[in-house]
Formats: C-alpha cells, sequence, structure tokens
C-alpha cells in the first residue's frame, strides 16, 4: 500500500514540474500592459515605412494610419478596402502604405499590431492585417486576453507558429509600431483611420468610402470622366 | 482493492489533465502544449464553458472527488464496504456521459480536437469500464 501512496505522489509531482514549466512559456501571449510599455525606438524602426500594396510606379500613394481595435478602421478595411483593392491597387493606380496608429483607449491595439508586423515578418502581413480585421468584432470586444486568438489567425493564413511565437514573447516589433505611432502623431493624426493622399491629409468625412477614392485617383491621375 | 487503486491513479492522471486546460482557462498558463492539435481552439469555443463556468473546472472537481473517494475506499475499514464500489461506478458513469457529450461536440460541431481532451476522455473510458465492471463482479 505504501508503494502505490508513493506512486501517486511521483505522478502529482510530475504533472507539477510540468505544469510549472508549461506556466513559464507565455507562448506568444503579450499583455496590454506589457505592449503598451515605452519601447526602444531605433533608427532601424525608424527607418520602416510601412507594409505596402501595389505597385512601385503606381502614380497615387495613400498612406494610411489605423487601429486594429478600432471599429471604424475595421469597418474600413471589412467594407471599402476590398474594392479600393480591386479597383485601383490590382489595376497599378494606387500604392496603400499601411502604418500601425494603436489609440491608447483600446486595449489590445498594441497586442494586435504586434501579430500583424509578426506576420509580416514572414511575409504575410496583408492576409493578418485582412484576418485581424475580419474578426475584429470577436476580439476586440472581448476582455480575455486576444493573443490565443491571433495566433489561431496566424496559423490560419499560413504563418509558422513557432517563429511567430518566439516574435511575439519578444515584441520584436514593439520599436517599429511606437515609431509608427510618434510619424503619425507628428503629422496631426489624432484619430483613425486617417488617411494621406500623396502626403496630403484627407478629410476623413469626405474620404470614408471607395468611390471617393476612386474619384480622388480618378483627379489625380486625370483619367476621371471630365 | 486493485480496482480501487487503479482508479485512483487513472483519477489523479485525468485530475492533472483538467487542471491543465482549466489553467489554461484561466490564464495562468498562456500557451497549451498541443503540437498538430486544435486545443486553443476547442478551449476558447463557447464550448470551452458551461454555465458560466470552465469546462475544464468541471473536471478538475469531478476527477477530485473520484480519486477522493477510490482513496477512502482503500482505507482498512472501508475496504470491505460496498459504498465505495457503487459511489465510484455512479461517478464514473456520469463523467463518461459527460465526456461523451464534449467528445462529441469536438466530432460534430467545432470538428475538431484537443489532444488533451481525448487523453481525458480515454482516463475517464478506463476509470468507468474498471469502476462498473467492478460494481457488476459484486452483486
Amino acid at each position: 500500500m505504501r508503494r502505490f501512496y508513493l506512486l501517486l505522489v511521483l505522478v502529482a509531482v510530475v504533472a507539477g514540474v510540468l505544469m510549472w514549466r508549461a506556466s513559464r512559456s507565455t507562448g506568444g501571449d503579450v499583455s496590454a500592459a506589457a505592449a503598451a510599455a515605452p519601447a526602444l525606438v531605433t533608427a532601424a524602426d525608424s527607418a520602416f515605412q510601412g507594409y505596402v500594396l501595389g505597385s512601385a510606379t503606381a502614380p497615387v500613394e495613400v498612406v494610411e494610419y489605423a487601429d486594429f481595435q478600432c471599429p471604424h478602421c475595421g469597418e474600413f478595411a471589412n467594407v471599402q478596402f476590398p474594392t479600393i483593392k480591386e479597383q485601383l491597387i490590382n489595376t497599378g493606380r494606387l500604392r496603400w502604405r499601411f502604418r500601425e496608429y494603436p489609440l491608447p483607449i483600446f486595449e489590445w491595439s498594441r497586442v494586435a499590431a504586434l501579430a500583424g508586423q509578426c506576420a509580416g515578418e514572414q511575409g504575410k502581413f496583408w492576409e493578418m492585417e485582412e484576418a485581424l480585421f475580419q474578426q475584429q468584432s470577436d476580439w476586440g470586444r472581448s476582455r480575455k486576453n486576444p493573443s490565443a486568438a491571433f495566433r489561431d489567425l496566424a496559423r490560419g493564413v499560413g504563418v509558422e507558429v513557432n517563429k511567430y511565437d518566439a516574435c511575439m514573447d519578444s515584441q520584436r516589433y514593439a520599436g517599429r509600431i511606437e515609431a509608427s505611432y510618434r510619424e503619425g502623431a507628428a503629422r496631426g493624426v489624432t484619430g483613425t483611420p486617417t488617411f494621406f493622399v500623396n502626403g496630403r491629409e484627407l478629410d476623413n468625412t469626405r474620404f470614408g468610402n471607395s468611390d471617393a477614392f476612386k474619384n480622388l485617383v480618378d483627379s489625380l491621375t486625370g483619367t476621371g470622366r471630365h | 482493492m486493485r480496482r480501487r487503486q487503479a482508479i485512483a491513479l487513472l483519477a489523479l492522471i485525468g485530475f492533472c489533465i483538467a487542471l491543465y486546460l482549466w489553467f489554461y482557462k484561466i490564464g495562468i498558463i498562456g500557451k497549451l502544449q498541443c503540437g498538430s492539435g486544435s486545443c486553443e481552439y476547442v478551449q476558447t469555443s463557447r464550448y470551452g464553458a458551461l454555465l458560466g463556468v470552465p469546462v475544464a473546472f468541471y473536471g478538475v472537481v469531478g476527477y477530485a472527488v473520484i480519486v477522493a473517494v477510490a482513496i477512502a475506499g482503500l482505507q482498512p475499514a472501508q475496504l470491505a464496504r460496498r459504498w465505495p464500489t457503487t459511489a465510484l461506478a455512479l461517478l464514473s458513469a456520469g463523467g463518461l456521459l459527460f465526456t461523451l457529450y464534449l467528445t462529441g461536440i469536438e466530432l460534430f460541431v467545432l470538428h475538431a480536437i484537443c489532444r488533451w481532451c481525448v487523453g481525458s476522455a480515454v482516463v475517464m473510458t478506463g476509470i468507468a469500464a474498471v469502476a462498473v465492471t467492478g460494481a457488476i463482479e459484486k452483486k
């Protein structure tokens, strides 16, 4: 009987050690507080000018400052951006540059921005950006840390998860996100999404839909109806 | 006696699995070691909680009760008594039904398998097999 109780204790101890080791691994979970901590911005962080979609020779460039948790950004990304992409970006008339502008009012913005960058490290930024915005209504309203949901999204878009976890754990791109935020603030961005077209800030109230962007590109390239 | 020892050992393993999943659910463990399975998908689905309580917590309580009953039944004064055998059979039958429900959700609703849940299901099936056959034989 004594050997039996020793066996029970042994099983409990082994399980306890394994769970303690598992609890030490954050596995890509980044807390909102950790992500919001001031990040050191290096020259390389500042030199990164955002992920770009579209032809390098497109005559018009839009820079979008966006927050992954901002509902307006989500609506724009899910409703208007697909049309803009199809009609303007894929046809070589427009180049789109995405810059993070994580607003302090949203709890998970910086964690989501890190997830986007870590997917981007593996060449999947735009797929992850689309997935984050498409699922925003799920994770954005949750009080639970969405890191696990982000990892599932990353896996879904074809990201190699172990590398992604390592990237998230190290918060490798926190400085890059902070640099993007500071850049936006220096340009007068106060809300999201904010757009700059060939360097000029747009009035969000007039350019919140794909038709307005199309008309703008038409006018800038002289291809619209006169 | 051997049956009660086997049940206690299996239930302790099940308790550890359920505790691990519960710790994940409440945020103590950041990542489930799941290989190529879909543990996080299953655990974070809406079926990961029942009546507002994480499903894994039901497992923690259920396995703990089974361990306690089995060890109580191993005490010299209780070895010849029948109540631990009956109690273990009833508890494990209830646990097996709950396990079947959860496995059905995984297979037919979520279309995803959590390896730890499979491990727990195997353990619970083993407990039920030992406990129920023991109860039948002692009749």
